[in-house]
């Protein structure tokens, strides 16, 4: 079955990102960009099903500015089998990428998409739900374990109280948690060969798709700092000031 | 302005992280309707009617509804939702899995964990694991929103005396089922919610070393978390990670055992009143944060720290 992954070109998880100083947006000037961690483990997934023979070809879609490329060009190295650019230098909102999406697996049909749960620059844990709604397919959100059967799937999901299973028939959308791989690292023969594997570069009109969105951002503030507290010396010390000057035990 | 509200329960009680919901409901205004869909949920239903402030409860009482799963509550938030100004949902596992397909089915953004309301149309919301506050707008006609509980102080359990109403609609798509469900089992307080969390993170090492963090729990009556790092290492499970990805705490308290502070963890915990770190690295970035930090081996700190609460 053909399996379409959707990755997400973010600032790296190390960055301590900050706000310009005219509050107009988060300053990503020169700051390492690398692939989502999530839409990582999403890739790993989605080649650990290539590898048991579950899935036959690995399509990895990304959209954004031409940069995004880079991204795509690690998870092909990583062993998907051709990449999509969906390229447009607006900055895309969860909807407009879940419509964005909805065309591209109306164009390629795959049976599973696999998506990351949250990027980690807007935090919006969004776009695999909004997709699976577009699409009229079931999902499998938070995905700790993933197992396909004939034509159904047995998603295991992290909840707030600890785990879920349900199962979902196929085509269906999964996104995925922290704890359903260890993604692996590309190798440099991979990585040349990621080099020449195909890549299709479209645009939003050309998937008839307005990336129009409603919501705007007014302005991007640092949060409230927490002021420097003390060092206590033993934990005498820490469980006098905890009683009686915090008092919250 | 209306609002409608889902409520989060078990079928048979309403979850706190509810009433967090009804208040950034209140500080937007209007009306608010709770809708509690679930399975032989009158209990849940009844509950709902008692919390302050809420006009109407719509029960949707259904066995499509019984785990609810994204499929079936997204159709069924989204016929009703139609009606109203705001649909908003709590932002937790459950309201994070149906919320956005409703806002795709309604062809509107979904706004996702506000912090605070600034007026009917303009919230503040994290992102960056939040280092950046972004203040956004939104122009749709439905706005719907997720709301992260630990910023709104809750509203009152009881004082309301809100009209039941039922609702037929029962929306069945058909393509997931339900299989099963492990929920961990523990007499302490919920992390959400509880006033003391007291966490460990990589310098525990191993999960047996988390027994003396569950002994200092229970003598301050909190709530047990951990860092990425430690679940990663396999030492306790998912369900107990606080940070960026896993859950936010807000507690009075908040006891940070072996843990450095990446800025992924901190954005789980930084908004708690007091926080308390033990490392024995005084470079921690955590101490940063720490209201009180105690630059000391854990191991014998926290036995020590038990003996004296």
């Amino acid at each position: 079955m053909k399996v379409l992954v959707a990755v997400k070109r973010v600032v790296d998880y190390n960055v301590k990102v900050r706000p310009k100083a005219d509050g107009s947006g988060a300053d990503l000037a020169n700051v390492k960009m690398s692939l989502n961690p999530f839409c990582e483990i999403a890739v790993e997934e989605a080649v650990r099903l290539k590898e048991k023979g579950i899935a036959t070809e690995i399509v990895v879609v990304s959209l954004g500015e031409k940069s995004s490329q880079e991204q795509i060009r690690t998870a092909l190295a990583l062993g998907a089998d051709r990449g999509i650019l969906v390229e447009t230098s607006e900055e895309l909102q969860s909807l407009a990428v879940a419509k964005l999406l909805k065309a591209i697996v109306d164009k390629e049909q795959p049976q599973l998409v696999i998506l990351g749960k949250q990027a980690i620059d807007s935090d919006n844990n969004q776009t695999g739900q909004m997709l699976a709604a577009l699409a009229g397919l079931p999902q499998g959100t938070f995905a700790s374990e993933v197992v396909v059967d004939g034509d159904k799937v047995s998603v295991t999901r992290e909840v707030d109280g600890g785990a879920q299973t349900v199962g979902l028939t196929l085509p269906a959308i999964v996104t995925t948690d922290l704890r359903l791989n260890e993604p692996r690292y590309a190798s440099l023969p991979n990585i040349m060969k990621a080099k020449k594997k195909p890549m299709e570069v479209i645009t939003p009109e050309e998937l008839g798709v307005s990336v129009a969105s409603n919501v705007k951002t007014l302005s991007v503030a640092p949060p409230a700092e927490r002021s420097a507290g003390i060092i206590v010396e033993s934990v005498d010390q820490l469980v006098d000031k905890l009683k009686n000057e915090a008092k919250v035990i | 302005m209306s609002i409608l509200l889902v409520a989060e329960h078990d079928n048979a009680v309403i979850k706190s992280v509810t009433l967090n919901t009804v208040a950034a409901a209140s500080a937007i205004g209007g009306d608010i309707d709770i809708l509690v869909a679930g399975s032989n949920c009158g209990g849940a239903a009844e509950a709902a009617a008692k919390i302050a402030g809420i006009s109407k409860v719509l029960v949707a009482d259904n066995v499509a509804y019984e785990h609810q799963l994204a499929e079936n509550m997204s159709l069924l938030v989204a016929e009703l939702g139609k009606g109203y100004s705001h649909i908003l949902v709590a932002a937790t596992t459950t309201g994070k899995n149906f919320a956005p397909r409703v806002a795709a089915l309604l062809d509107v953004e979904q706004i996702s964990e506000i912090i605070s309301v600034e007026s009917a149309d303009t919230f503040t919301r994290p992102i960056y694991a939040g280092n950046c506050i972004a203040t956004v707008q939104s122009g749709d006609a439905i706005k719907v929103i997720t709301v992260r509980g630990t910023a709104f102080d809750p509203v009152a359990a009881d004082g309301g005396s809100a009209a039941v109403e039922a609702v037929a609609s029962a929306h069945d798509a058909g393509n997931s089922t339900f299989v099963s469900e492990e929920l961990a089992k523990s007499d302490r307080p919920e992390l959400t919610s509880a006033e003391i969390v007291v966490s460990g993170g990589r310098g525990m090492q191993n999960g047996e070393n988390f027994e003396m963090l569950y002994t200092l729990a229970d003598k301050l009556g909190a709530g047990v978390g951990a860092s990425r790092a430690a679940v990663d290492a396999g030492f306790v499970p998912n369900d107990m990670q606080v940070g960026q990805t896993g859950k936010i705490v807000a507690p009075d308290l908040y006891i940070a055992v072996g843990i450095s502070g990446a800025i992924q963890h901190l954005a789980g915990m930084k908004d708690s009143k007091v926080i308390v770190a033990i490392n024995k690295d005084e470079d921690a970035p955590i101490f940063q944060v720490a209201d009180y930090g105690l630059v000391a081996d854990l191991f014998n700190a926290v036995p020590e720290l038990n003996g004296a609460v």
